[in-house]
């Protein structure tokens, strides 16, 4: 591991990011607009305080997945990859700065949605909002390595994007937002219980629903990046030197 | 023979379920320009990834600079240059460049050096993206030469360029070999032959030749090393 090359790649997709403001105003303006849109169409800041805590854990999820997986590819087309692995520089440095630079994407996304939820949506917190951008933060790493992980499965970018039905959208549908997990049938109720969103979410309603932290909040926290670190393991395996 | 700069001995690679490289062996000596040069498809490029060491093997050995193909100890004294220009398109020359950079841990000063060296300092602030094609590439050249690696490993670096760069560029590979700088250049071109101190003529994966411009000459009784190269064919074709 090298800090220094971590850094750099940090600061090089964050300048990346720079010379395309209209990928930065959206994944900036979206999700704050989907929270917007969802409060006028429950109409009702009790209903709307119920889901967005899920939501505040789901966009970050789905957007970094998409992201990542993207850029990755990219990076593997443009033989770019190719070049930095015949260069000094490890696969966790590569990685580490990814995480880095869409991870701070992420903080600031969340930070813009949930000011805007918080102070005109009419959404309450009990816990500590620091709590809020930590999970928020860590389903954003989750979302980053699981698409930095298909993204090695994927050859086009048409195939990645395919990835996000197949790899999201059950997690989204089964995470607790639309149903409570304990209502599901048991089939559904285990495939909640081995996918790392549902804890995500889980975390999310404890923090906005409870001022104290429990410790089921910490396993759930302990699940999410445990998860979001075999992710990236997973995707550190699908990064190789030497290639067919 | 210790102090080659690449030693290739029974090198076997398959890619798609095809030999495309068969038992190959050579050596290239420290300081020379080696032209790789044969039809498309034959396999140049999977010969120059096995040198830097990303190209999956079947067999044989590759040792560069005295260590074996791809290893650590190799990541900052090698410069590739792929044959699709690989800078990040997004990003202006130099900032990729620094970018590259600060990986190899070459000095921040070598980055308007090497964009110099290829002629690109007044494009330096424009996007990858929006070079022409031979611009990119000469982008792409400029990340192979950044901390003067010991040896330079260009695939058809030239492609698309006008006389003046072409003949500015092989100046600068010249200029480079004799200052010790090892270089594998690989090329379509035959008129870009005359050009190497070395050649290797590859052929599906064998080589056909090993030797200079103009021992390939004299061999072949072809002044031009077009004909040497299709008199060589023929030749094989007969003995086979
Ligand atoms: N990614 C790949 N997967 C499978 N087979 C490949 C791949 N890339 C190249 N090949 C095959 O390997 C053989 C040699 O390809 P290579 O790219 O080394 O040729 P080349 O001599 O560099 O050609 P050119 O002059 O057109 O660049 C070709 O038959 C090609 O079909
Ligand atoms: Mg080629």
């Amino acid at each position: 591991m090298s800090a220094s090359i971590t850094l750099a790649t940090t600061r090089r997709i964050l300048n990346q990011l720079r010379h395309d403001p209209r990928t930065v105003v959206m994944l900036v303006l979206v999700p704050t607009l989907l929270m917007v849109l969802l409060r006028f169409v429950f109409n009702s800041a009790v209903v709307f305080s119920h889901v967005a805590p899920a939501l505040l854990g789901v966009f970050p999820f789905v957007i970094m997945f998409l992201i990542a997986s993207i850029t990755t590819l990219r990076e593997r087309t443009t033989g770019t990859l190719e070049r930095l692995m015949t260069m000094p520089l490890g696969k966790f440095d590569l990685l580490a700065g990814y995480a880095l630079a869409f991870g701070l994407v992420a903080v600031v996304q969340v930070l813009v949605a949930a000011a805007v939820s918080l102070w005109w949506l009419g959404l309450t917190v009990q816990g500590s909002v620091w709590s809020l951008l930590l999970i928020t933060a860590l389903d954003a790493l989750l979302g980053m390595a699981l698409g930095l992980f298909v993204s090695a499965f994927a050859t086009t970018e048409f195939q990645a994007i395919q990835f996000m039905p197949v790899f999201v959208l059950p997690q989204a549908l089964l995470c607790g937002l639309f149903q409570p997990r304990s209502e599901m049938g048991w089939l559904l109720n285990w495939l909640s219980d081995v996918m790392p969103l549902s804890y995500a979410v889980e975390a999310l309603q404890q923090v906005t629903g409870g001022a104290e932290w429990t410790a089921t909040l910490t396993r759930n926290l302990l699940v999410v990046l445990g998860c979001a670190l075999l992710a990236l393991a997973l995707g550190a395996a699908t990064l190789r030197r030497r290639t067919p | 023979m210790t102090n080659s700069a690449i030693v290739v001995a029974g090198l076997r690679v398959i890619r798609g379920g095809r030999d495309v490289l068969r038992d190959l062996s050579f050596t290239v000596e420290p300081g020379s320009v080696t032209g790789l040069l044969g039809p498309s498809g034959c396999g140049k490029t999977t010969l120059m990834r096995a040198i830097v060491g990303v190209q999956l093997t079947h067999g044989g050995s590759v040792t560069v600079l005295g260590e074996p193909a791809g290893s650590k100890p190799l990541r900052n004294r090698i410069g590739y240059a792929t044959q699709n220009p690989a800078v990040y398109a997004d990003l202006t020359i130099t900032e990729s460049l620094r970018y590259f950079a600060s990986v190899l841990g070459a000095p921040r000063a070598s980055v308007a050096e090497v964009i110099e060296q290829v002629g690109l300092t007044s494009h330096a602030d424009v996007l990858v993206g929006q070079l022409s094609g031979g611009q990119r590439g000469r982008a792409s050249l400029a990340v192979a030469l950044l901390g003067s690696p010991e040896l330079l490993v260009l695939d058809e670096p030239t492609v698309g360029l006008d006389p003046v760069l072409r003949e500015h560029l092989w100046d600068l590979f010249h200029r480079l070999a004799a200052q010790g700088t090892t270089l594998v250049v690989s090329s379509h071109v035959m008129d870009e032959a005359a050009r190497c101190t070395r050649l290797l003529l590859m052929r599906e994966g064998v080589l056909l030749a090993d030797d200079s411009p103009d021992a390939l000459r004299a061999e072949t009784g072809q002044q031009d090393l077009e004909q040497a190269f299709l008199h060589l064919v023929r030749e094989k074709e007969h003995t086979s």
